[in-house]
């Protein structure tokens, strides 16, 4: 396999960076983990992932759909779309790398999204493989292997050299256009460390969760459920869960009068919101537990219902270490699936 | 860059009716003249007026109108208030069809039709009937009972008696809640006087109307000895995108804006209680 070594990962990023933009997850003055644009001297985070999922580079928090000029009783319509430029997003972990072809099944289903695709078409994804997993992370639960990312291209430490491979057409060509810094390397010390990296994915306080016993033809059981009100009691709809989750993906749509013309902005939205539903007649789901619910069994029941049995959810642990109320999907799982 | 679906047109409104004290029927063309795009009765439409807001609205007008859209819209929030302030030469924006539609070329073929709606939902309905009295020899027996708050709430009232009751087709059983002057028709609810009609069990029943009047409904015709799987109806959720990515009209594993809004009573039944 190819490889870099470790104390040349400036000169790697360098020269990435030269032909597209490259992001590379990296510390905060606060000590937290983030997604930057790459410039000369920064330094790539030791952390295991950052606080953000990477779900930003291509369904934005927010991002202009379309503008409209209003002119008496004439509209306008003003296609704003621009083709995205080429970037690279570095050091991906394996549950990020997965959660983009969680939100494909969404945004390239028919009709296709063309903002979420034109940025996918342009974006590679370099992952990095996890060598220090952390004890909210459950991966494994959706058949993830941290030490063998997806994404386009993956990389492998081995604590002195950056192993690097491409899994697809895009990743091969990202490997082509940094060819000239890398060697051929001897994997051998590679294969102990990924061998170690499982060990204690086996051993992490979540590696029995499995998804065995939910699926898409749960629906009624689940839904029924008693526990649903215990789960959901101290929920406090902040919606932080849904921010930093990688595959949730619903969305609002509103506009913005400017002054001189109106903006229409497409949002990240969360179910738990009390209006998410609410129309001028009334609202679906009154309660917090309707909400609650609406956000599990998405992602345990009827995602996988719709989309031969993968879940939505990629286990990065995200919502296990930010809820403010420590209430998260691995403990909805745990009190559903007592029979 | 390929069209997107989020990426509206435009529309003209060319006509403006009040139907009810808080019902208007706007008359829709494209700028340059004739419908903006085709539909099937039931499918569904995304009306904005930018800055104020989006919502998705059914197609009243039939498909086999070759010249223009309608939408009945009843006043309720803020883009109705606008829309119902609007005066004719008012451009929208219009992006659609969505949904499924009822199944006109279908299941539905060949059969004895019943309708029966409350209010406004007489809106999507207006487009199955339509369609139907355009492609007569296609359906057997159709009827229709409408039934609303008063004489001046049933929406369309001109185009039911001018023409509905004038066609030999269709039959045309009309109720209102209350007796009112001038009205010498039949007073009574809706559900109540389905029952008093005792229609065939042979029909195929398409409903729409406030979910209390579709409960009692349904379960008068289940006791005349009506099946779920002749029942159909087109349900109401917030929707933003209307392509089932947004995530508002998702129950079960179904999203209204795409795999709806029709569905028959037998599918609605396997779906969680959330609409």
């Amino acid at each position: 396999m190819l490889k870099i070594s470790l104390d040349k990962l400036d000169k790697l990023f360098e020269a990435i960076s030269a032909t597209k933009t490259l992001y590379i997850p990296t510390d905060r003055e606060d000590g937290a983990a983030e997604y930057r644009k790459y410039e000369s001297g920064m330094k790539l985070s030791s952390a295991l992932n950052t606080v953000r999922s990477a779900k930003d580079f291509f369904f934005p928090q927010t991002e202009n759909l379309v503008d409209f000029k209003m002119d008496g009783k004439n509209i306008e319509v003003i296609d704003v779309r621009e083709e995205s430029e080429d970037f690279v997003i570095f050091g991906v972990r394996a549950c990020d790398a997965r959660s983009f072809t969680i939100l494909d099944k969404v945004f390239l289903a028919e009709p296709v999204d063309s903002y979420y695709k034109n940025r996918r078409d342009h974006g590679t994804v370099v992952a990095m493989a996890c060598t220090r997993p952390a004890e909210t992370c459950f991966c494994g639960t959706f058949g993830i292997d941290a030490a063998a990312p997806e994404g386009d291209a993956a990389c492998y430490s081995d604590g002195e050299s950056l192993f690097i491979e491409a899994h697809n057409e895009k990743g091969q060509q990202f490997i082509d256009s940094i060819a000239s810094l890398l060697k051929d390397g001897d994997t051998s010390k590679l294969e102990e460390v990924r061998a170690k990296t499982r060990e204690i994915l086996k051993k992490l306080p979540l590696a029995k969760l499995t998804t065995d016993n939910f699926g898409g033809d749960k629906l009624n059981e689940y839904f029924n459920s008693d526990k649903w009100g215990e789960l959901s009691e101290s929920c406090l709809g902040c919606g932080t869960c849904t921010f930093v989750c990688p595959t949730c993906q619903c969305y609002d749509i509103k506009d913005f009068n400017t002054g001189h013309g109106i903006k229409r902005f497409r949002c990240w939205d969360s179910c738990m919101y009390s209006d998410f539903t609410k129309m001028a007649h009334g609202n679906p789901r009154l309660t917090q537990l309707e909400r609650f619910r609406q956000r599990f069994m998405h992602k345990l029941v009827y995602f996988p219902a719709n989309n031969n049995g993968e879940f939505g959810c990629v286990g990065c642990g995200r919502c296990l270490a930010k809820c403010p109320i420590s209430m998260n999907i691995v403990k909805v799982m745990k009190a559903l699936e007592v029979k | 860059m390929n069209n997107d679906t989020l990426i509206p047109y435009i529309g003209v409104v060319t006509d403006i009716r009040q139907d009810t004290p808080d019902v208007k029927t706007f008359r829709v063309v494209s700028p340059e003249g004739g419908k903006v795009f085709e539909h099937m009765p039931g499918q569904c439409a995304m009306l904005s007026i930018p800055g104020v807001g989006e919502a998705m609205f059914s197609i009243t007008s039939s498909p086999t109108n070759r010249e223009f859209m309608e939408f009945s819209i009843k006043k309720c929030g803020c883009l109705t208030t606008w829309l119902h302030a609007m005066d004719v030469g008012q451009q929208i924006t219009i992006r659609g069809p969505y949904g499924n539609a009822f199944p006109v070329e279908t299941e539905l073929k060949g059969k004895d039709l019943l309708f029966i709606a409350g209010g406004i939902g007489l809106a999507p309905l207006r487009s199955v009937i339509n369609y139907v009295r355009d492609n007569r020899s296609n359906y057997g027996d159709v009827q229709v009972i409408y039934g609303s708050r008063s004489k001046d709430d049933l929406v369309d009232y001109q185009e039911i008696i001018d023409e509905w009751m004038n066609d030999d087709g269709i039959e045309v059983n009309l109720t209102i809640d209350n007796p009112q002057e001038g009205w010498d028709g039949h007073v009574g609810f809706v559900p109540n006087y389905v029952k008093e009609l005792d229609p065939s069990i042979n029909k195929t029943v398409l409903i729409c109307g406030p979910p209390i009047m579709i409960k009692f409904t349904l379960a008068g015709l289940k006791e005349l000895g009506f099946k779920e799987t002749q029942v159909y109806t087109t349900m109401e959720l917030r929707m933003k995108c209307g392509v089932g990515k947004c995530g508002r009209c998702n129950i079960g594993n179904k999203y209204v804006c795409k795999d709806g809004p029709v569905f028959r009573f037998d599918q609605l039944g396997e779906l969680p209680d959330e609409y």
